[in-house]
């Protein structure tokens, strides 16, 4: 295919390129820096533990949370396995049940099937057509023989923003402890695991423009003081939470991400919601039959999921070569089942099969957003022309009442 | 996933795009997949003494199930019913180089001929 056509990356929920300023920060751990930072006897070590204390203390800043509070791991699948099977193993004295919900993470969702398997007990909420959960359904699922609650603070897929404070206050008020896979809000999202009574959290480097392969995890030392299993064992680094040695790079340059991030929100968060804003409105101008998937209230700036309603979203993408973008539709996955996050929210199958997850970044410029929306709209125009599904809407069939044969 | 030049070829140049009148005698007219699954096949061959002398076709799938569908077209055309019945599904695999993943967007283009025949000929057992 085509490689001499520019690509326009909007796929920043995907993962981000690392910031320029970062890969600088970088760069001299790899080499003139190149100390283990559990080395206690040499300045390399020093200056290696020296870095990743800074980056620790820069993290937790960020968070309102404590430098020794903060684990470094190899990114948020990690995380989310530390947090969850390392509550579930140190306190299964005192009960053996997890509450999730639907739209997590499979980096949530297939730790708690592992912990299913072993003999733990799960509740895992629906969510609502925005992908909210309720919180009295919640409140409800809570009982006496409850660990941890997980639920993310923002969707991959459809962008919807919890209201994790709400959720750490049940959490907090009925002694349960809260994790929540900040994978997608960090760096975007303000947190304060105070204020939000997180006592867990989950982050990783390359969704805010620093490097794969490096995350982190709060784990709360106070009110009530976190202890977790590990799953790793080695050296005891990490307190022990975590065995082995130190990504320095990966730290140095997931702190530098954070920081600039920090600096930089506001302004970062106005200029990606206004592009996202002028990609729906052109979108919505031009072309009839689309739904937006996720709270178009309280949505990640960067986040624009929408369903092309009649077109099928592999062709899609076919059509918006030169354009990265992702899809709900199962063609573009190894899977056959399209989108678990939609059908959760109640999205038919048909209309996750026609989804397009769009996500903006701190690069993307107001031209790409115009070229993307200029060739998402020839596509599906193009693709509706052809669409025997798009041809019945307009004889005024009703889709819905159709039987289908099987295939 | 990367495609075949032929399956690109189909999906940016798709042959015989369009609709037949679905009410006439000499039409049939087959509708195969379904909207949950992310395909749906609409496929319709004109035929005058035993002779397809046009097809058409729309379909809702990905560029592997609109190139199977156009190509299916193109084959019909000019065919005697019996030897558009003879098309099969592994023809078309061939022809595109469809990965396993995509044997079934072959596997419907060959039941929307075959369903398009049928309602063909149930319409002239009724005349
Ligand atoms: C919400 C969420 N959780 C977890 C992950 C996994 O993160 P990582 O790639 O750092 O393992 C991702 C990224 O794919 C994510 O979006």
């Amino acid at each position: 295919m085509t490689t001499d056509v520019k690509q326009i990356y909007l796929d920043y929920q995907a993962t981000t390129p690392v910031d320029e300023r970062v890969l600088e920060a970088m760069l001299p751990y790899f080499s003139d820096k190149c100390g283990n930072a559990a080395s206690r006897n040499h300045k390399f070590g020093w200056d290696a533990e020296k870095a990743t204390q800074s980056a620790r203390e820069t993290i937790a800043s960020g968070l309102n949370a404590k430098a020794r509070e903060i684990a470094f791991t190899s990114g948020a699948t990690e995380s989310n396995n530390l947090a969850i099977l390392g509550v579930a193993k140190m306190y299964a004295a005192k009960g053996k049940h997890l509450i999730t919900c639907s739209t997590e993470h499979k980096a949530v969702l297939d730790p708690m099937a592992a912990l299913q398997n072993e003999g733990y007990e799960v509740t895992v909420l629906d969510v609502d057509s925005n992908g909210h959960v309720d919180l009295n359904e919640l409140r409800n699922a809570i009982r006496e023989d409850t660990v941890l609650v997980s639920l993310m603070m923002a969707n991959n897929e459809i962008g919807t923003i919890h209201p994790v404070k709400a959720i750490g206050d049940i959490c907090h008020d009925n002694g349960v402890l809260f994790h929540t896979d900040a994978t997608q809000a960090v760096g975007k999202e303000l947190i304060d695991v105070q204020e939000m009574n997180i006592d867990l959290l989950s982050g990783s480097a390359h969704k805010m423009y620093g490097p794969k392969g490096v995350g982190f995890l709060y784990v709360r030392r106070r009110n009530p003081r976190v202890r977790l299993e590990p799953i790793f064992h080695g050296g005891g680094h990490e307190r022990g939470i975590r065995s082995g040695t130190l990504n320095v790079p990966g730290i140095v340059g997931m702190a530098k991400a954070f920081d600039i991030c920090l600096a930089e929100r506001d302004e970062d968060h106005q200029r990606i919601s206004a592009l996202r804003d002028s990609l729906q409105t052109q979108l919505a101008a031009e072309l009839t039959h689309l739904s937006i998937n996720g709270d178009e209230n309280n949505r990640l700036a960067c986040s624009l999921n929408i369903s092309f309603a009649f077109v099928e979203g592999e062709s899609m993408l076919m059509g918006m070569s030169g354009i990265a973008v992702s899809s709900g539709s199962a063609c573009t996955s190894a899977s056959l089942e399209p989108s678990y996050v939609l059908r959760a929210m109640g999205v038919g199958d048909d209309l996750a099969h026609s989804s397009i997850r769009f996500s903006l970044g701190r690069f993307t410029t107001q031209q790409e957003v115009n070229r993307a929306a200029e060739l998402t709209i020839s596509t599906v125009k193009r693709l509706r022309d052809m669409s025997p599904l798009y041809e019945m809407a307009l004889e005024g069939i009703d889709l819905a009442t159709v039987s289908w044969g099987t295939h | 996933m990367a495609y075949s030049d032929k399956v690109i070829d189909h999906y940016e140049n798709p042959r015989n795009v369009g609709s037949l009148d679905k009410e006439s005698s000499d039409v049939g007219t087959g509708v195969v997949g379904a909207p949950e699954c992310g395909d749906v096949m609409k496929l319709q061959v004109q035929i005058e003494e035993g002779v397809i002398i046009d097809a058409k076709f729309k379909t809702f799938g990905c560029g592997s199930a609109i190139a199977s569908s156009s190509l299916a077209t193109e084959w019909l055309k000019g065919k005697t019913v019996e030897e558009a019945t003879a098309i099969r599904n592994v023809d078309i695999v061939e022809e595109l180089a469809l990965p396993p993943v995509k044997i079934h967007c072959s596997v419907l283009a060959e039941d929307a001929i075959k369903q398009a025949i049928s309602d063909y000929e149930s319409k002239q057992n009724n005349d």
